[in-house]
């Protein structure tokens, strides 16, 4: 009898536990997806939109291979466009790191890409003044 | 015979998936109405086992113990492993349910020379404590699809996960562990004949279902890739009771999903009840004090007895007068309490 208490406190705890995602949404207001700043002047990325939602992480790593151990910086996208394989000059010469990228990875709980610790970001790198 | 069955209740799950995952009501069924069920037959399911446990009497103290008792102040006892107080029993059961402490125990039993040998064998042990803390490792990072916004811990625990940092999305150590140790534990029942013989559907069920769900994640993950986005969309919805069937996600995810279903369904039904189950092994979860403190059965039944001095009282003249000698002394007072041997 006496422990039964305990073994009523300990399910109530796991019981609560599993469903805390129900209780957090519903004391939170709707859950929306994350607002994205797409480029004003841009209609199209380098791939189908859909596949750079699902694979852009894959086409970067493509990209660096090819850049540091082929050399081969030229990139001809679905449309027929040519770009340059680079982070920096690239995706972030339409997107913007803090309104784009960072966005959607804190609402996915993408821990911050470290890619970041080597490449810049041209909007920050402005103020601190590095190349 | 059995681990073919099970590998093919698997796949049949598996592929009940994949099929519903390319009709648009299949999709309706597998995102919004599948997950519910599943989740209601494990809440309800798990609160009546533990129910029932609990409701189960337990009139003895049976503590398993593995070492010394507590007797004599100059004589060491193991105050964990034959353990004679509450915080011995805390102790015993935190190493037991994070460490696994008995299966460390596990040993091999060999015929050498003749001789039964048995050796240590630490394998079980380090495979099973590896599977669990990765598939909690697992269990938690999905959090960051229920969770908005994703906690710091969540993300924590992902750059832990994926310390090493290759590729991207980089690879998390969790799922190489768990595919390694669920491989272990299955090869383990193939290989070993005594193991196999005494193997059961039920226990290739589970690690079939669970390897099923580690390699459709670790597929979405690495290789044919997901909106996670979505994903997430979907999951909040199901968290906030208005859930709606995702546009474009393969049908791997859906097969993921069943699959997930289908174990949390069958748990508290299966031996994986153990997950609730090791709380309440009286085995190990008793302080062993029975020498020290008495434990009297609630449960005893209230018995009536007749004592002998009560029955020498009751028939004390017609002893005496048919010349048999009686046993307490005249006038010995109340005769209950004089006992003579
Ligand atoms: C240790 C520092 C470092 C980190 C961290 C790092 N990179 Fe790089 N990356 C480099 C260097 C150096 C180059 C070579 C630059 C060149 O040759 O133009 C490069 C080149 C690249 C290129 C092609 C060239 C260009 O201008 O972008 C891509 C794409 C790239 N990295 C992607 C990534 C991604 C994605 C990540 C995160 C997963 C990442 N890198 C993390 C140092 C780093
Ligand atoms: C020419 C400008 C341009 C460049 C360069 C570019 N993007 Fe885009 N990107 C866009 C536009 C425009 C969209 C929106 C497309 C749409 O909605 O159809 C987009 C969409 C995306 C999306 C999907 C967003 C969503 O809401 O679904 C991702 C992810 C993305 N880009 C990542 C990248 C990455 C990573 C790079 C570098 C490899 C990159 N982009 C380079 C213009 C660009
Ligand atoms: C539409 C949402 C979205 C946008 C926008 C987006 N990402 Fe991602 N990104 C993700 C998701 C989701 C993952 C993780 C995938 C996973 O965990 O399976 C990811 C992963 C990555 C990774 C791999 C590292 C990791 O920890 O998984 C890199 C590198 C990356 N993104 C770069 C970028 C860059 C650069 C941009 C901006 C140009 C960008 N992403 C914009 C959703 C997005």
């Amino acid at each position: 009898m006496r422990d039964r208490v305990w073994i009523f406190i300990g399910l109530a705890v796991f019981v609560a536990a599993f469903t805390a995602p129900f209780w957090h949404v519903h004391a939170k207001t709707s859950a929306r997806q994350p607002d994205l700043v797409l480029p004003a002047n841009q209609k199209e990325c380098v791939a189908p939109a859909s596949t750079m939602r699902d694979a852009h992480m894959q086409m970067l790593l493509n990209w660096r291979e090819d850049v540091v151990r082929r050399g081969d910086r030229r990139y001809v996208a679905f449309d027929g466009k040519v770009y340059e394989k680079s982070l920096t000059h690239t995706c972030l010469g339409c997107h913007s790191k803090a309104a784009f990228c960072d966005r959607c990875h804190e609402y996915s709980g993408v821990s911050g890409p470290y890619c970041w610790n080597c490449h810049s970001d041209p909007q920050a790198t402005v103020t601190r003044s590095r190349p | 015979m059995n681990e073919i069955y099970a590998l093919l209740v698997v796949l049949a799950i598996a592929a009940a998936g994949l099929a519903g995952g390319q009709m648009s009501f299949g999709r309706i069924a597998l995102a919004e109405v599948i997950p519910y069920a599943a989740a209601i037959l494990f809440l309800a399911g798990f609160c009546w086992r533990i129910m029932r446990w609990a409701w189960a009497p337990v009139p003895f103290h049976i503590p398993v113990t593995c070492g010394q008792q507590k007797s004599f102040r100059w004589i060491r006892a193991a105050k964990i492993d034959n353990p004679s107080t509450q915080w011995g029993v805390l102790a015993r059961m935190a190493a037991e349910i994070l460490l696994f402490r008995s299966l460390f125990r596990n040993s091999r039993a060999q015929i050498g020379g003749g001789w039964l040998i048995l050796s240590e064998s630490g394998a079980l042990w380090l495979s099973a404590l590896a599977f669990h803390w990765a598939l909690l490792l697992i269990l938690l990072r999905h959090l960051r699809l229920f969770l908005e916004p994703v906690p710091a811990f969540v993300n924590a625990l992902e750059r832990l996960d994926s310390f090493f940092q290759l590729g991207a999305p980089p690879l998390y150590l969790s799922d190489v562990v768990v595919i390694a140790a669920l491989g272990y534990l299955l090869i383990r029942r193939f290989r070993d004949p005594a193991v196999r013989f005494i193997s059961l559907f039920t226990d290739y069920f589970g690690l079939f279902l669970l390897l099923a769900i580690s390699v459709t994640g670790v597929l979405m993950r690495y290789f044919t890739r997901i909106d996670v986005l979505n994903v997430k969309e979907l999951a909040l919805g199901l968290a906030a009771m208005r859930p709606q069937a995702p546009q474009g996600l393969g049908p791997i995810f859906f097969a993921h999903l069943l699959l997930v279903c289908a174990l949390a369904s069958y748990l508290p039904f299966s031996k994986l009840m153990h997950m609730g189950g090791i709380f309440l092994s009286p085995t190990r979860n008793l302080a062993n004090n029975s020498r020290s403190r008495r434990h009297i059965n609630p449960w005893n039944h209230p018995v009536k007895t007749h004592t002998y001095p009560e029955w020498e009282k009751e028939f004390r003249e017609k002893l005496q007068s048919a010349g048999i000698p009686v046993e307490i002394a005249e006038g010995a007072g109340d005769a209950g309490n004089a006992r003579t041997n």
